[in-house]
């Protein structure tokens, strides 16, 4: 064959070397083959690291404890005690210094989640104290009448 | 908190209606576009395999659709591309595929297959033109008074040349040689750039109507079918086009007439060389579309006779929700009625050009039905999604995913190749008797 | 590195030793040194019997990993199942249960409110969904960048820089569970919420239950309580006729939960 078929190869040779080099320069140099092999473990490892430092919002009922003990104590005591204080307070993120005062949510919406009555018969729902949301006292707040952290009527 | 802010819009809600129990995050991600896509890459797996068909066969009935077939296959080849990088959310991202392709996927293929398939069907290309590139060189060169134009050409054809201006026979010789070997190696590449666009679907095992062995082999005859329909409009419409001009004594595409002079073009020579090609080409098209509509057909008798869990949601879309799409749209006015136009005796070119207009929009609806009836029902089997396709675009999302996007990757297979039969003329006969 | 890991090992071993003195579980706390052992498989524990369908789970996990509430993706969410004396299954899960449960109706999207007499009502319950972090993880396998993996302690994590937005990972989930994240533009999913449990810490929304229906644990450790439940007592996992392997367990599943 005469040689100036070769030539479109060359062209290509010099298309996939610009390529090559471009992708040394283009991927990170921890991209690779991690623990679980190529199938599932082909990833840039630095990323582990991004999610591990991904900044967290809530800080549990312990830190909450921490420095309010008294309403910790007040709620530990009635049916309310199993609720961690940010379903209610709201995420703490960085508080008491950022943001300094939380707010809490004392809408008729949140305790109706659990204590709008739903026939439900193999879920712990049907054994939470419900109302029906438009027969019992519409329209006003339920912190009007229950205690949030003693919710029981006969306890107050 | 929890207070009502204004309505942010997730992707895909915008177009997706739900109806009874549908996941949270379920709706139809991948809309318009990926219809288009294997469309695209359809097409130019067809248009090659059609151009194949004389380079490497000898089929002599195609020579001059097989050129043509050849230089609109490499116009396609682009806009294969669009629809994916289009539907893409991070767009800027998407050469990430050939950068760290991740080959379990079997969308991390695109990358490298696409780059082989384009070398390929550029090298055939420079092969077939050569001789042409080093002629208009020459022409050009002796010319003493350029336009721009002229010399503009004239500094690509030095490009393209490659500085191999050897017209020889024997490098000639090895010219035809090299086009048959590229030719044949491009089928099986072809295949492969379309059949694993099926593989994709047929792979996704959360999906009941995709997940099928037979995807990927349907989908190669479907695009060999559109492709080879797409390849006899645009030749039909193009050949009425250089018969139109032909007739005026203008110089439409009748590059030719640019190279030869006025006197190497004949409207009759013309309309005879358009009613033969034409007409052949139809023939391989019904092969082609029996082949299709027996694995569709099969594939959907499998999945009725065997009625696993998934069937009764699936038959609720298929005989329901997408009955119009699929039995009259699919296929009747896709697939039998061209079907009967191309086996009733004595056709001409125009019936032949009509017919496959329709193959080509059954094509598209079996993309459709495919792409979206594969999203209209829930994980939960127990709900159903319905896709409305956004006309009048709000914002970029819309435009991408919606009836504007999908015409700016129709049209652009048109633009590029008005310009490219600027450089690489797909209708010149060639005047020796090689190949 | 191998002396990383005798160094854990002896860490192991002064926890199980440290656990009879409290002064010493101030130190060092166990979930700390949980977190970094390598002998470490993230599992999860769902009672669906303790779920009462409040939602403050939906709630707590999109605040805690910036999805808008607004917007109608999430990563953990919560159904609603009610079968009718005459053996009809109607689901549902308004918003994701971003709100909770708190009418009998049911909502079926296009079809309208489906209202269900308490009286025709033969069973109901709550599921509450999240990733499953499977073992073969079909999204993975199907990613075409590498944008998705799984850790070494087996949770699977999206790379927001490296996503091209393809969305076939959202196709090649069998729960759901993918989503495109309506601000960062990539795909998104549950976490396990890494950097909480990589830390020492608990899930956002294990945390937020008040009724102990979710419990994050390794399933590695047979002392955990996570570990032992799957062990002895009778769980169901989730489609497992797609061969992902999920590492979620569910207690109390029914034939009805899809």
């Amino acid at each position: 064959m005469k040689r100036h078929v070769w030539r479109p190869l060359y062209v290509v040779i010099g298309l996939v070397a610009f390529i090559l080099v471009f992708r040394f320069f283009y991927v990170p140099t921890d991209f690779g083959v991690q623990e679980r092999g190529y199938t599932f473990g082909y990833h840039r490892l630095q990323n582990e690291q991004e999610w591990k430092d991904y900044p967290a919002k809530f800080k549990g009922s312990a830190y909450c404890a921490e420095c309010h003990d008294e309403n910790a104590t007040s709620i530990a005591e009635s049916g309310h005690g199993i609720i961690p204080c940010e379903d209610c307070h709201g995420a703490a993120f960085n508080h008491p210094e950022d943001p300094e005062t939380l707010s809490i949510d004392r809408g008729r919406d949140l305790c109706l989640r659990c204590h709008s009555q739903l026939l439900m018969p193999s879920s712990q729902r049907n054994d939470l104290p419900g109302i029906d949301p438009t027969g019992h006292n519409a329209g006003i707040e339920c912190a009007d009448c229950h205690n949030p952290h003693n919710p029981s009527l006969e306890d107050m | 908190m929890i207070e009502q802010v204004a309505q942010m819009l997730v992707h895909g809600e915008a177009w997706t209606l739900k109806d009874l129990f549908v996941l949270p995050n379920e709706y139809v991600y991948w809309s318009i576009q990926i219809v288009l896509y294997p469309y695209m890459t359809g097409l130019v797996a067809g248009a090659f395999v059609l151009s194949s068909l004389y380079h490497v066969f000898g089929v002599e009935k195609l020579k001059e659709i097989a050129r043509f077939a050849l230089v609109f296959s490499f116009a396609l080849l682009p806009v294969a591309m669009l629809p994916l990088l289009l539907h893409l959310q991070q767009p800027l991202r998407g050469i990430n595929v050939m950068m760290t392709p991740h080959f379990t996927s079997a969308i991390s293929a695109f990358g490298i297959v696409f780059m082989t398939y384009a070398c390929i069907v550029g090298a055939e290309i420079w092969f077939v033109y050569r001789k042409f590139f080093v002629e208009s060189l020459q022409r050009l060169e002796g010319k003493p008074d350029r336009s721009t134009a002229e010399g503009l050409l004239l500094v690509i054809y030095r490009l393209l040349s490659l500085g191999a201006r050897d017209l020889g026979g024997e490098a000639l010789e090895a010219d035809h040689k090299a086009v048959k070997i590229l030719a044949g190696l491009g089928i099986p590449v072809a295949c492969f750039l379309h059949g694993y666009a099926g593989f994709i679907f047929g792979s996704v095992k959360a999906n009941a109507l995709w997940m099928t062995p037979l995807m990927p082999v349907i989908f190669i005859c479907s695009a060999v079918v559109s492709g080879i329909a797409l390849c006899l409009v645009s030749y039909y419409v193009f050949m009425e086009l250089r018969k139109w001009a032909a007739k005026r004594g203008k110089n439409f595409f009748l590059p030719d007439a640019v190279v030869h002079g006025r006197a190497a073009v004949d409207y009759e020579h013309l309309r005879s060389v358009q009613n033969h090609e034409v007409k052949m080409t139809s023939k391989y098209l019904l092969i082609f579309m029996l082949l299709a509509i027996t694995l569709e057909l099969l594939d959907m008798i499998f999945r009725g006779y065997t009625a696993v869990r998934s069937w009764d949601a699936l038959r609720q879309v298929i005989y329901e929700h997408d009955f119009v799409k699929i039995f009259i749209m699919q296929y009747g006015i896709g697939n039998a009625l061209p079907f009967l136009l191309l086996l009733i005796p004595r056709i001409t070119a125009r019936r032949a050009a009509l017919a496959s207009v329709l193959v080509l929009f059954g094509v598209l609806m079996m993309r459709w039905n495919v792409v979206i009836g594969g999203q209209a029902f829930s994980l939960t089997f127990k709900g159903f999604m319905h896709y409305h396709l956004p006309i009048i675009p709000y914002d970029m999302e819309t435009f991408k995913e919606g009836l504007g996007g999908a015409l700016l990757v129709a049209a652009t297979p048109f633009v590029i190749f008005y310009f490219l039969n600027m450089i690489v003329p797909a209708f010149m006969e060639s005047r020796d008797e090689g190949h | 590195m191998m002396k990383r890991r005798e160094f854990l090992k002896s860490a192991a071993v002064f926890v199980s030793g440290a656990a009879v003195s409290l002064s010493a579980l101030e130190l060092l706390d166990p979930h700390e040194v949980l977190a970094q052992n390598p002998e470490l498989r993230w599992g999860f524990l769902v009672n669906t019997y303790n779920c009462v369908g409040c939602g403050m789970c939906v709630k707590a996990c999109k605040i805690e990993n910036d999805i808008p509430l607004e917007a109608n993706v999430t990563r953990t969410w919560v159904e609603r199942y009610v079968i009718t004396k005459q053996g009809e299954t109607y689901s549902d899960c308004p918003k994701g249960a971003l709100n909770g449960f708190t009418s009998k109706q049911i909502d079926q999207n296009e079809s309208g409110m489906k209202k269900i007499a308490d009286a025709d009502i033969s069973e109901a319950f709550f599921v509450p969904k999240l990733c499953n972090q499977c073992s073969n993880p079909a999204c993975v396998q199907v990613c075409p960048v590498g944008a998705t993996y799984s850790t070494a302690d087996g949770v699977v994590l999206v790379d927001r820089k490296w996503c091209i937005g393809c969305g076939y990972c959202i196709m090649g989930c069998p729960y759901g569970v993918r989503f495109f994240h309506p601000v960062e533009h990539t795909a998104d999913k549950c976490t396990f919420c890494y950097h909480r449990i990589s830390n020492g810490g608990n899930t956002a929304c294990a945390q937020a239950c008040p009724f102990g229906a979710r419990q994050i644990g390794n399933l590695k450790d047979p002392n955990d309580p996570v570990t032992k439940a799957v062990l002895t007592e009778r769980v169901g996992i989730l489609r497992e006729e797609f061969g992902t392997n999920p590492n979620v367990y569910y207690i109390g599943l029914s034939k009805e939960v899809r």
